[in-house]
This record gives C-alpha cells, structure tokens and sequence, in this order.
C-alpha cells in the first residue's frame, strides 16, 4: 500500500460521486487517471483490505432488524459454537471478546420480527442462553478509518 | 421513503458492491431495466434519506493497520445516559457509541463505545483519556479472534 492507496481509502469512505463516470471524476480529483484508480480498488479489494466498494445500508431504515447479541459460551465448546453460530447468513459479524460473555455478533435481518427468531434459532442450536443488546439510542456513527 | 420492488432489486444488486467500471450504474441498472439516470437519482434519494449511511470503500480495519479494537462499555445511570452518549461519541478514538439496555444480575452496562486502535497500549491509553471525563465504572473488551465480517444481507425476494 503506498500514498496513493492510502489517500484513495482516506478520501472515498463517503461520498463518492452520483455521476455517469463516477470514478474517471473520483480520479480526477485525487489527481491520478480512471485505470489507476479502478486497477488500486481491484488491488485492495483482492487484498482484503476492502470489504467492498459502495454502499453502507442502515439497517433500520431500510425496514431491517438489527441487533447485538452476546454468550457466555464455555472455553472447550467455542470453536463448535463459532461455528454454529456464523453459519447463519444473518449473522454479520462475529467476534469473541475478554469477558464472561465471551462471544458478541451482530444480527442483521430482512424484517425486524426475524430477529428474535434468529435468536432464539441460535439458542437452540447451540443450548445456550442468548442476550439481545439492541441498540436503544444512536450517538453517532463515525467508523472512518485512517489509513 | 418507501422502496419499490425495483429499488429492492437495485439494493440486493449493490450488496456485493458497485462494479468497478467506467460506466458502473448503467451496468448496475442494465438487468433491472433501468437507466443509468434513473440508478442514479434512487440512489441519491436512498442517501438523502438516510437508507445508505456512507457510499465509498468499506475497509476492513484490521487489514489497516488497525489490529486492536476495545468495545467499551459504561456503566451509566439512566438518568444521565443520553447526554454522556453524546459527549462520548466525540470523544477522539470513539467511532460508535450506543446506548443498551441492562440486564440486572448480568450486565450492568449502558453505554457501549467502539475504540480502534493500532495496538492494545493506543487503545488503552484512548480510553483512559475518556475516562478522566466521564469517570464510570467501565470495562475494556478486546477482541481476541474476529470470526466474521460481511455486509448485512437486504434486499432478498420474500
């Protein structure tokens, strides 16, 4: 990853442009020509280091359900359970994190109702308790990344 | 805003991203029987009211150099919660800041603040900064492992 790439992922988190040529005008302002440009996202899409290339959908407002979950789940069962767990096409994210609820992921679904039967899908699956943290308030959303 | 089934499809169409080509919402619309005028104008519209947070690149953090990450959560009392979540989230490190809810006799915690950080000294140092601000009982939860990171799936044909 050089400056270019570096300033391509600081400057087109948001906002890029609703034009008919939309990266030739992307390009254009970053200095650098439409090829190069489109050849970096190839790149750094390959490279995993973007996950995609466009929009980031709010869950709610599209008429989804969104929420946070969390497990206590025992030491010798993680791997089976992350399994189980991530298997389910409405499960977003997944991460284990240093706490007595050891798994937290997040569960994205078409209709808000479908959350709790995913939950609960998850529960009987895995024979362990599920604890919904649904989002009561928003202060911000500013996940940009500096790169 | 309500979605036609034409901008369902349009949604499910983007959801692995836009096609990195020089004319990339004509292609989008091209299936769907949909000018590149009209791709353009719903998206637009779809921003505007707030269905699509951010159009651009979505990072993988992680893969940039952001190796450790903290959910920290407070403990904040009701009363006070909404206000300490506004402040909060301006805090510098913070890129998301939510209010839970409690689940008495388990989890005592209110708010809940993402912190990234290059490494886990960053982290913690970001947060003990907060914490001389807003001095609750809080928690670090570093993530040892991330199993999954994909888009939210939206759009299916019921």
């Amino acid at each position: 990853m050089d400056e270019i790439d570096r300033n391509i992922i600081n400057s087109l988190q948001d906002g890029f442009p609703l034009t008919p040529t939309p990266f030739a005008d992307a390009a254009k302002a970053l200095g650098i020509e439409e090829d190069d440009l489109i050849r970096r996202l190839q790149a750094l899409r390959a490279d995993n280091v973007l996950t995609r290339f466009g929009p980031l959908y709010n869950a709610e407002a599209m008429g989804g359900g969104l929420t946070l979950a969390a497990m206590a789940v025992p030491e010798d069962r993680f791997e089976k359970v992350a399994e189980i767990v991530n298997a389910f096409p409405e499960v977003a994210h997944n991460y284990a994190r240093e706490h007595a609820l050891n798994m937290w992921f997040v569960v994205a679904t078409e209709r808000p109702e479908e959350v709790a039967e995913v939950l609960e899908a998850i529960s009987a699956g895995t024979g362990l308790e599920v604890y919904d943290m649904p989002k009561q308030e928003e202060f911000s959303l500013s996940l940009r990344f500096e790169a | 805003m309500e979605l036609s089934a034409k901008d369902l499809a349009l949604v499910r169409r983007l959801s692995d991203g836009l096609p990195l080509s020089e004319r990339p919402y004509a292609e989008l619309g091209a299936p769907l029987d949909m000018a590149e005028d009209e791709v353009i104008a719903r998206l637009k519209a779809m921003i505007e009211a707030g269905l699509i947070r951010r159009f651009g690149v979505v990072v993988r953090h992680r893969e940039l150099g952001f190796r450790a990450n903290a959910m920290v959560v407070w403990n904040v009392p009701e009363e006070v919660v909404s206000e300490v979540g506004r402040q909060m989230a301006k805090a510098e490190g913070v890129t998301l800041c939510y209010r839970r809810p409690r689940r008495p006799g388990r989890w005592d915690y209110t708010l809940f603040c993402m912190v990234h950080g290059r490494d886990r000294a960053q982290v913690e140092a970001l947060v003990a900064q907060i914490a001389l601000r807003f001095p609750y009982e809080h928690k670090l939860l570093f993530s040892s492992r991330r199993f999954k990171q994909q888009g939210a799936i939206y759009g299916k044909v019921a």
